[in-house]
């Protein structure tokens, strides 16, 4: 499975352009493009949009971007942590190169500008002055593809892979000069010397080891800040090989030493000290964040799906990432068309009153009046929609029942016409199929009550005819069941089983009002927007838990029959 | 016997009951049962089967209690004036069996006569 990398595109907003909004250019000057670092995620909706006016903004944002951020990585090396400059909303675009902005597969159909109608003169494809929309994307993706925008990331990844390869020379480094500088003049040194060099050596092959095992990994998403800890002990290690070299400058090399016993020594101590650094990178990077501390509530702004995890200390964006990797398999996957109540419910909701000014026309509060006015009146008739929606319900779930019984009867009878060869019962080869032909011929029969099963759940969009037919043939491969084969499409699964273009794990955007790179405290909220949805992630401290002991002695369990008895007197 | 809470029990009899010597002993000629420490579910007598009251379980024949006119499955509430619906069993039979007195006088309630209070309500 590819990971879900996101790269990061630190100042790109997204246009917002919803469906092709194709208006007459109003020649005007272009929009002041907003200041970098400190961008408030714009609201998608303007009334008075400009086409052409956008296109130079985009432009001049992209080119301050790139250069911006070469600049702050730059800086960022040179010191160990990177502050912002003020509080405020910060919100973070997290992009991929070669991708258009604008997603095809958004759903946004209900969002609709209601005033476009009344600013427009003329509605064409294309005009001499507007850019259409597919324009646009075209351009966008040649500005992206020209100039590869993971400059930063390879940046930090081959500043940390240059370091490494100097720390691990170095012990060598500071083996070899003597005897290549000073030959005569050093004292031979015997057995303890050869004993140093075992353990030299030994000690190279953990450190290799271990690094390998703790940073040779693919890195699973691109953040927008510089990830502190890695940062910092990064300049740990600059600054022990820095100092240890300028020691051996100026102790060894300057002064000629004889002792080569001392040397090795000192090359020693220089790899225990890499040994130990190795030993902080992975207490700080790996084992700090496995004990929980904080309970993390996640949910979705579109349908309310939620979940509750449990993390130990991290920075916000870290945190992010992690909570994105279990979106993507805990959570079921976003589907717009489930989102509004059926139209019938809601339509009645248009209210039937007129209101009608008699005499007076001139006041102008006399359209609130009206409104609200309406307003009282149709609060006080009887709302009998909660009825339709309950009705509505009911028969769609009995509709939803029905196909799916169908459904299930199909796939059972599909599957009882095909079954595995044995081994020594001999065929005619013409008979023999493979896992795509059977599928190919069983699948006929079960197409048309899958497809309406389907369509009634709202979930074609997400099952193409190939797909089931890949599903299908990997499951009679495995000996599946019908009911294993079925449960996919029973349930709404997570997001990750579906078709990749499925995933678009390249659009999420972090959106938090601390520093993303400050740790979680409790209290925290913070939102990892898409176009179509948010996650709200509200944090919680894990309570303290105070347990006292009690000793019950196993002796002490006594019981006695219930008594009725009876005296005379 | 219906018993309401807040509503005194109305359908009450009193009985009093001259004790027999024999011997040694005061002896009144019956047994009870019941008690707030014992398992009032298996109280045949009660209508409630929470009830921890004080039951009279056997009358014997020609005994003093029989002469008063003391039935089987009666609750006893008062012995003398002292409570009996909230005792034990032990603390029942000692505020009967005392020495020192030759009469009891109890206020004792039954299902009859609860019914019978009731029609000649309604009538």
């Amino acid at each position: 499975m590819e990971s879900l990398r996101v790269t990061v595109d630190f100042l790109k907003v997204p246009l917002g352009l919803k469906k092709p909004v194709l208006k007459e250019v109003a020649v005007g000057p272009p929009k002041r493009p907003q200041p970098a670092a400190l961008e408030r995620y714009k609201a998608r909706r303007s009334d008075a949009m400009d086409t052409e006016s956008q296109y130079s903004g985009y432009s001049y944002k992209s080119g301050h971007s790139r250069s911006s951020r070469k600049h702050r990585d730059r800086r960022d090396r040179h010191r160990s942590k990177s502050r912002d400059g003020g509080r405020g909303d910060k919100s973070v675009t997290i992009q991929a190169p070669g991708e258009p902005l604008l997603d095809n597969e958004s759903t946004r159909g209900d969002e609709r500008d209601d005033n476009w109608g009344e600013t427009t003169t003329v509605v064409t494809g294309t005009s001499e002055h507007s850019i259409s929309h597919d324009d646009l994307t075209r351009i966008a993706k040649d500005m992206e593809d020209s100039v590869p925008l993971d400059c930063s990331r390879h940046l930090g990844v081959a500043a940390g892979a240059t370091l490494a390869l100097l720390s691990f020379l170095t012990p060598l480094a500071f083996l070899l000069l003597p005897p290549l500088l000073w030959r005569e003049e050093l004292e031979p040194c015997g057995t303890a010397c050869e004993g140093l060099f075992i353990s030299v050596a030994f000690k190279l092959l953990i450190l290799l080891l271990g690094s390998w095992a703790l940073f040779f990994r693919r890195p699973k998403a691109s953040l927008p800040r510089v990830f502190v800890l890695r940062a910092l002990l990064m300049v740990l290690v600059f600054l022990l090989v820095v100092s240890y070299w300028l020691f051996y400058g100026v102790r060894i090399l300057d002064a000629r030493e004889r002792s080569y016993q001392g040397v090795v020594q000192f090359a020693v101590s220089l790899v225990d000290a890499l040994l130990f650094v190795h030993y902080l990178a992975v207490v700080l990077l790996e084992l700090r964040q496995l004990q929980p501390q904080f309970t993390l509530k996640v949910v979705r702004s579109t349908d309310g799906a939620s979940r509750f995890y449990n993390v130990g200390h991290l920075s916000i964006q870290r945190v992010a990432v992690w909570i994105l990797e279990k979106y993507y398999h805990d959570f079921p996957v976003y589907n717009p068309a489930l989102l509004n109540l059926p139209k019938s419910v809601l339509a009645k909701k248009v209210s039937g009153f007129k209101v009608y000014s008699l005499g007076e026309e001139n006041s102008t509060n006399n359209s609130t009046g009206q409104s609200r006015a309406v307003i009282a009146a149709a609060a006080r008739r009887r709302d009998n929609s909660h009825n339709e929606y309950y009705y509505e319900e009911a028969e769609h779930e009995r509709r939803v029942r029905k196909r799916r019984a169908r459904l299930v009867v199909a796939v059972e009878e599909a599957f009882t016409h095909i079954k595995r060869l044995q081994e020594e019962e001999q065929k005619n080869p013409r008979e023999v199929m493979d896992p795509r032909e059977a599928a190919q011929a069983i699948f006929a029969s079960m197409a048309r009550a899958m497809q309406k099963y389907l369509r009634t759940t709202k979930q074609q969009p997400y099952h193409t005819m190939e797909s089931i037919l890949q599903h299908l043939e990997f499951c009679i491969t495995h000996d599946m069941t019908p009911k294993a084969f079925l449960e996919r499409y029973l349930a709404a699964g997570p997001t990750i089983q579906y078709h990749k273009e499925r995933w678009l794990a390249k659009q999420w955007t972090l959106v938090s009002e601390e520093p993303v790179t400050n740790g979680l405290k409790d209290g925290i909220v913070f939102l990892l927007k898409r176009q179509d949805f948010s996650l709200v992630v509200s944090t919680k401290k894990v309570p303290f838990f105070k347990l006292s002991e009690e000793f019950v002695d196993p002796k002490s369990h006594k019981f006695v029959m219930r008594l009725q008895s009876e005296t005379s007197v | 016997m219906s018993y309401i809470p807040g509503q005194p029990v109305t359908a009450v009899q009193r009985v009093e009951i001259h004790k027999l010597r024999q011997g040694e002993n005061l002896i009144l000629g019956f047994s009870i049962g019941g008690g707030i420490d014992q398992d009032p579910s298996q109280n045949p007598f009660s209508e409630d089967k929470t009830d921890k009251g004080i039951y009279v379980t056997r009358v014997s024949e020609g005994g003093p209690a029989e002469i008063a006119g003391l039935q089987i499955g009666d609750k006893i509430m008062q012995v003398n004036g002292w409570d009996m619906t909230m005792v034990t069993h032990d603390q029942a039979r000692k505020r009967l069996t005392k020495r020192s007195e030759e009469v009891v006088r109890l206020l004792v309630t039954r299902q009859s006569l609860q019914k019978a209070v009731q029609q000649s309500m309604l009538s």
